[in-house]
């Protein structure tokens, strides 16, 4: 099963800021856009994990990609790895944006639910740190 | 705009998907004289930050033009389809 429009990965430290920013996304944005969160490690402390964000990839699964939006750097590097241990076929169309966890994921969301491909999506969530919105 | 928050998330969100669902290309501001904005931006759209009580402006060039300056319009005049809603967007 695949949808049309590109998918969307949170990847935070915490549990919660991952559903909170997917709630928002949700309600902000609506359900047509592939959407899948993550956050905290396994004995439910702060942290994320490499296998979490690969499910969190495979449920928001896109044949147009997955634009990925990570917090804090272990959120980052874990993801890359996660990228980096899909088939190949996979691996070129998921991007790690450079953009602001929530308000990124919520930009990105909304180019994605117009059917946009994945770079316009990931150009948009990252056109905030250019612009004057986190400013 | 009679939105009590003005221009702020959901709004923005429902104007720019809106405006993406037409194939023309549209604009939006302020005021007549511009600056003009793609309204199919949401980066932009949200960064005008236009307040409760602004006039907000149209226009669009190519397949369906007016059908998008009307649905826009009309979907500020409804208030966004948020006048139940309470409570600040974020």
């Amino acid at each position: 099963m695949t949808s049309s429009n590109v998918g969307i990965v949170i990847v935070s430290h915490s549990k919660d800021v991952a559903r909170g920013a997917a709630e928002m996304v949700r309600q902000m944005v609506g359900p047509e856009v592939p959407l899948a969160h993550c956050g905290g490690d396994p004995g439910g402390g702060l942290g994320t994990s490499v296998e979490s964000i690969m499910a969190a990839i495979a449920e928001a699964w896109s044949d147009k990609g997955v634009a990925v939006l990570v917090d804090l750097g272990g959120a980052e590097t874990n993801s890359e790895m996660a990228v980096e241990l899909l088939p190949a076929a996979q691996r070129d169309r998921v991007v790690i944006c450079n953009a602001p966890i929530v308000e990124g994921a919520v930009m990105a969301a909304t180019e994605s639910s117009a059917g946009s491909s994945l770079g316009a999506v990931r150009s948009t969530a990252e056109e905030l740190y250019a612009g004057s919105m986190v400013r | 705009m009679k939105h009590p928050v003005g221009l702020h998330a959901r709004p923005s969100v429902k104007l720019t998907k809106l405006a993406k669902s037409f194939g023309c290309r549209i604009e939006m501001a302020q005021q007549a004289a511009g600056p003009w904005i793609d309204a199919k931006s949401i980066v932009k759209v949200m960064a005008m930050k236009a307040p409760r009580d602004t006039t907000l402006h149209f226009r669009a060039e190519g397949d369906g033009a007016a059908d998008a300056v009307d649905a826009l319009s009309e979907l500020v005049q409804r208030n966004f389809d948020e006048d139940h809603a309470d409570a600040p967007a974020p």
